[in-house]
């Protein structure tokens, strides 16, 4: 039912632009979750939510929600409500273009409100609270089709984002393309390479044993490759994201997920 | 920033287990890693966690630095009367921690 559900929601995005449905290099029926490519008892962990330490910032991000700050001493939810409905699909949307800041990735979207509305000391990327409110509004979401608008103002940068996958990078000279579209379900040493889907960021990764955004896992890649990694927040990293989220259209929000 | 994820069911019949679970909040840092200077990042783990029920210590454990951060502990306590759970941890830094939850024995 999921599924059938899942399907109808993405053909209904695909009606909406056919064009774009001819470039997907990974079909639809083809697209597989991160979670499908980790061992089992990853994937309990994250099929548990009460054995999933992703709840932790969950837990203390519905916490900073509701926290007043700013000068006007305003919380989150002074505006937004009750985020379990105004927060609902909301990441699916994200990244999303500005009319006044450009293409804005949620951690970028959440920073600003804090900044311009809230009036309130901006939080650095990859920072506690940020992370912490970011996997919150996330959290909102899980279940929902990813689901980004590459149209309009937002294809400058869709096509800078695709062209960075697809263009070779660092001293091993790779693209993000050959693992994650050409040679995913194989063996890279002990791990099988994934198709590099975003949809569970923010996700607790065992290896950095605590969450991280999906930024900090682009720049991991690239350290992997050993290419420069534009550093965290870079417009770059914004446009391979709404790339990915593009490329794992249809692929259910998962956020936090847990990953190796 | 919260300390601690607990679940214990909501009401549990007299005298049979029922699974308490836990998840802390720590970095449970090993003591082997160095920072990005080469420094050494000393020891910080969580070494002991008792689990109280109605005073009582009904379970206590002794961590390591071969545990993970964020540890997750998982066991059984037997219903007694009603009464309150305690959790209480102490890592290397003297920090401590706690945690209460309610049962309802029926």
């Amino acid at each position: 039912m999921l599924r059938t559900l899942r399907a109808v929601a993405v053909l209904a995005v695909l009606a909406a632009d056919p064009a774009t449905a001819q470039q997907h290099t990974l079909p639809l029926g083809e697209l597989r979750s991160g979670v499908e490519f980790v061992g089992a008892s990853v994937r309990a962990m994250q099929a548990d939510d009460l054995a999933n330490p992703g709840f932790l910032w969950v837990e203390s991000g519905e916490k900073l929600w509701n926290a007043p700050a700013g000068a006007q001493e305003r919380s989150c939810a002074s505006c937004h409500g009750d985020a379990r409905t105004s927060m609902r699909g909301v990441a699916t949307r994200y990244p999303r273009h500005d009319e006044a800041a450009g293409l804005l990735d949620l951690e970028a979207r959440i920073g600003r409100c804090r900044v311009e509305r809230q009036k309130a000391a901006p939080w650095a990327r990859e920072s506690d609270e940020l992370l912490a409110i970011t996997t919150f509004v996330a959290f909102q979401s899980r279940g929902l089709p990813l689901g980004v608008t590459i149209d309009g103002p937002a294809r400058a940068a869709f096509e800078r984002g695709r062209a960075f996958y697809e263009a070779r990078h660092g001293q091993m000279n790779l693209a993000c393309t050959q693992c994650h579209d050409g040679n995913w379900g194989k063996r890279l040493l002990n791990e099988t390479i994934s198709q590099g889907h975003g949809n569970a960021f923010p996700a607790y990764r065992l290896e950095w044993q605590g969450i991280g955004s999906l930024q900090r896992r682009i720049r991991a890649c690239l350290f992997g490759i050993r290419a420069e990694m534009p550093p965290p927040g870079a417009p770059e990293l914004t446009d391979v994201e709404l790339y990915l989220a593009w490329r794992a259209q249809g692929l259910p929000l998962e956020a936090p997920g847990v990953r190796r | 920033m919260p300390d601690a994820r607990v679940n214990v069911p909501a009401s549990v019949a007299r005298g049979k287990p029922f699974e308490v679970r836990i998840i802390i909040r720590h970095p449970m840092e090993t003591g082997y890693r160095t920072d990005e200077s080469g420094k050494s990042i000393p020891r910080n783990v969580i070494r002991t966690f008792v689990c109280r029920y109605g005073g009582e210590p009904v379970f206590t454990a002794r961590l390591s630095s071969g545990i993970a951060a964020n540890p997750y502990l998982r066991f059984f306590v037997t219903a007694k009367e009603s009464g309150q759970l305690t959790f209480e941890w102490t890592d290397d830094s003297g920090a401590k921690g706690s945690e209460s939850a309610a049962v309802t024995v029926v």
